[in-house]
């Protein structure tokens, strides 16, 4: 059976995809099967993980909830979106490193998206607004604790860098 | 659409409910009708006695809204309960409460503040009371046909008017096991002029109590008469069992939660 194919129009990264999707097709399977950005993760498919959170728009929101249609006309930034320009690490990703933050790196790029669109609206947030910032996110290898540390490390940083 | 397909169309809002049940398979809609690009199913209005807010409005938006939570602050009170940063962003306030889960936070204040849902259909547009809306667990009087348009929640007049809401999860953000809403106002002299509390968890729909609620009123809200009404609701409930929680626990923890959410709610009056 043929399945109806729509065209999408959708900003990823910063660059426009077009695609032509059908609809049931959700968007983490696009990003990572069709667009190859594989860094988004696969957890549990139905919302509770965290693993495939994405930037909606700059708001962050998980991307198995989501169909790829319903993503149209609208901007999504991955974890891979996140890095510099050059392809080295962002001042939070560089501080996940720093403090341990990951051990199997499976939640990593759901964790990245969480707490970058923390502190791109909150850029000294407290360990409080931390922990609900990735309230959403499952690690079952840190315990959080390093997470929260690279967190306010990456705040530190990036104060010291706009100075 | 929906007069078309009937049943086995289903309105898809912000996905946060749906699209996990399609996920595990629990619902399987022939048609999906989405509705997050209708820009007029999104507003916030504050008007003098009501706010009205659109069914496809973000549970996000709502949050934020500073206009609302100084009229109706139960709502952003029960919103902060409401699973995640990720969810509420995408998370609608009419998607929340035509899937009317009895132990979900926005179906529990709809049913405490007695919010009127505007329901349309190609046919016409007609008005429920919370009341009538919830029928059951994850039912609503809704008809195949009709989309939840618009909800209309009372804004209490009140200069000196408290509302809480507080629940028990296993873990913050999940569905609880028992929650509570409760909203008070009071004169002067701090005595009760209109009550109204509820439980969520404890029943097939979120549960409120007109009734006992208005046997506080002429009360100065004292622990002991707090105390009363909340185990009279309580000995009203018929909550089930589950691996998380007995219905004898249940029951428990809504007379619990009902007396803290309506002392809560009684201090923050107090403090006006």
């Amino acid at each position: 059976m043929s399945e109806t194919l729509h065209a999408v129009s959708v900003e990823v990264n910063g660059r426009p995809r077009s695609a032509r999707v059908p609809a049931r097709l959700s968007l983490v399977d696009w990003l990572r099967e069709d667009l190859f950005l594989t860094g988004t993760h696969v957890g549990c498919e139905h919302g509770i993980c965290g693993a495939c959170s994405v930037m909606l728009d700059g708001q962050p929101v998980r991307a198995c909830l989501m169909y790829v249609v319903q993503a149209h006309g609208h901007r999504v930034t991955t974890v891979e979106g996140l890095a510099k320009p050059d392809g080295s690490m962002s001042v939070l990703q560089d501080s996940f490193c720093e403090t341990h933050g990951l051990q199997c790196g499976y939640c990593t790029p759901g964790m990245l998206i969480a707490t970058q669109a923390l502190l791109n609206s909150n850029p000294d947030p407290t360990e409080a607004q931390i922990r609900d910032a990735i309230g959403g996110n499952l690690c079952r290898c840190t315990g959080y604790q390093q997470i929260v540390e690279a967190v306010q490390l990456a705040a530190e940083r990036m104060a010291k860098e706009a100075k | 659409m929906l007069a078309t397909h009937g049943e086995s169309a289903k309105l898809l809002a912000g996905g946060q409910s749906l699209v996990p049940m399609m996920a595990m398979r629990l619902v399987r809609p022939g048609w999906l009708v989405d509705i997050n690009e209708i820009a007029v199913l999104k507003f916030v209005a504050v008007e003098k006695d009501v706010a009205r807010t659109g069914a496809c409005t973000r549970q996000c938006v709502v949050e934020r809204d500073e206009a609302l939570a100084a009229r109706v602050p139960l709502l952003r009170q029960a919103l902060k309960w409401v699973g995640h940063i990720q969810t509420r962003n995408r998370g609608t306030v009419g998607g929340s409460l035509a899937h009317a889960d009895p132990c979900a936070e926005l179906p529990l204040v709809a049913q405490v503040l007695g919010a009127r849902m505007l329901l349309r259909s190609a046919k016409g547009a007609r008005t429920l009371e919370a009341e009538k809306f919830f029928s059951g667990p994850m039912a609503t009087s809704a008809r195949p046909d009709e989309c939840l348009e618009e909800i209309h929640w009372p804004a209490w007049s009140w200069r000196r008017t408290g509302s809480a809401f507080t629940e028990i999860s296993v873990r913050h953000g999940d569905f609880a096991m028992v929650s509570a809403a409760a909203q008070v106002a009071i004169d002067g002299d701090g005595r009760c002029v209109r009550a109204a509390f509820g439980v969520g968890g404890a029943g097939g729909t979120p549960l409120a109590f007109p009734k006992i609620a208005a046997r506080l009123v002429g009360t100065r809200l004292d622990d002991a008469a707090v105390s009363d009404a909340a185990h009279a609701a309580a000995a009203e409930t018929q909550p089930g069992s589950d691996l998380h929680a007995s219905a004898e626990y249940r029951r428990h923890l809504a007379g619990v939660l009902a007396a803290r959410a309506l002392r809560e709610a009684r201090e923050r009056a107090r403090s006006l």
